[in-house]
């Protein structure tokens, strides 16, 4: 359950921000165990990329894609708002953030299909 | 705003929690009045239904910081909350502040707030004594702009019983102390800036802070503490690397 004051713009962007960040912990170590194939055997790598073509690991990188720039996103956020002298919270730039993992999950979704 | 509210006559539903930490809310039908602040309601509650019910408040007009209490979910100071503005379809809900051990009732113990509040040594240090003159320090200078920023704090809780962390890590100083220290490490005046920064950055300081911004978004007097925080985060850098403050 989401406490009343809980619900702002930062306070979302935060969730989103650690969600990602973690979701991408997760992935990382099995994202280069199968790079790491490729120098193990050429043959390894192709049934692992194979495996890889099918539509549902399509979207999962998909999602890869975009929480990684959510994640970016955010970060450059908050590494903005504590390094450059502002005195407001900047929510256009949660706006912004948001807006660029949305372009590039588009962008990503047209090249892969 | 005219809303329904708002209007003689009519009933409010309110919640009130009663107890410690065990207890249960119990619901009070209050009369409406035009422009009721929350504080109303309580004092009402308290004159007329519930002689025991134990809350705090003393100035009634937003400057001593002791009426806030937990307003819908929400922190709030509850003198300066007009009901119309909170109570949607005439129904509060008033709990005590979170992130504060219970007393009884409405009221919390403040005092880990004003603990930490001296652990970041939120207090002014003096170099002069009452024979000497007084300094001048220039209104457009930068560091005093930004302790104006950040002076204004009636040491209310409020943003600390916002803030997450706070919840998460008890040696969290909080949004309110670390504020308070950045307006002393902002003046010029102060004889101990450095101590101030290196209080304010040690563990559980500044730089436990996610920026949420729970803390700016709640505010009743419109300071913005993760600024100041902010500020605390990049002056510790700025001395880590060999500079001076200002
Ligand atoms: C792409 C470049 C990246 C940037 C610019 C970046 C930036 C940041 C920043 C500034 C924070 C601090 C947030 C805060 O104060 O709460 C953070 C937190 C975090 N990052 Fe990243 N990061 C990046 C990549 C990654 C990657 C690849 C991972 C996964 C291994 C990751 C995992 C995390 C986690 C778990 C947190 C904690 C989240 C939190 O405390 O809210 N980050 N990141
Ligand atoms: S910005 Fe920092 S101090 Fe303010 S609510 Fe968030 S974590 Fe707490
Ligand atoms: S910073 Fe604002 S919310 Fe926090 S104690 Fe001061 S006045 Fe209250
Ligand atoms: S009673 Fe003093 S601030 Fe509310």
């Amino acid at each position: 359950m989401i406490r009343p004051a809980r619900n702002h713009p930062g306070f979302w962007a935060f969730v989103a921000h650690r969600v990602s960040g973690v979701a991408l912990a997760l992935f990382l170590p099995l994202h280069f165990l199968v790079l790491g194939l490729a120098l193990e055997s050429g043959d390894a790598l192709d049934r692992m990329l194979a495996v890889a073509d099918r539509p549902v690991f399509k979207i999962a990188e998909w999602g890869l894609v975009v929480l990684l720039t959510v994640h970016l996103c955010a970060g450059l956020r908050v590494m903005a708002l504590e390094f450059l002298p502002w005195r407001d919270t900047r929510k256009g730039l949660i706006g912004i953030g948001a807006a660029i993992a949305l372009l590039v999950g588009a962008l990503f979704m047209l090249r892969a299909g | 705003m005219t809303t329904a509210t708002d209007s003689e006559g009519g009933t409010l539903a309110v919640e009130i929690w009663r107890g410690k930490d065990a207890g249960q809310f119990e619901t009070y039908t209050v009369p409406q009045r035009a422009n009721q602040t929350v504080l109303d309601v309580v004092t009402w509650i308290q004159r007329h239904a519930e002689p025991a019910l134990a809350y705090r408040f003393a100035c009634r007009v937003g400057v001593c910081g002791s009426c806030a209490m937990t307003v819908n979910g929400k922190p709030r100071w509850t003198c300066r909350t007009h009901v119309s503005k909170v109570a949607g379809e005439g129904a509060l809900r008033i709990e005590p502040l979170r992130n504060l051990p219970r007393l009884k009732d409405l009221a919390v113990d403040m005092t880990p707030f004003f603990e930490k509040w001296q652990r970041a040594q939120g207090r002014f240090t003096p170099t002069r004594t009452r024979n000497d003159p007084l300094t001048t320090v220039s209104p457009q200078s930068a560091g005093r702009k930004a302790a104006d920023a950040g002076i204004e704090c009636i040491n209310c809780a409020v943003c600390y019983s916002a803030c997450d962390v706070v919840g998460w890590d008890d040696g969290y100083l909080g949004p309110a102390a670390l504020n308070r220290a950045w307006t002393l490490v902002n003046d010029e005046r102060d004889g101990d800036r450095a101590g101030v920064l290196k209080a304010a950055s040690s563990g559980g300081g500044c730089h436990s802070c996610h920026t949420h911004g729970s803390c700016v978004e709640h505010c009743p007097v419109g300071i913005n503490p993760t600024a100041g925080i902010a500020g605390l985060k990049r002056w510790s850098i700025v001395e880590l690397l060999g500079g001076k403050l200002p």
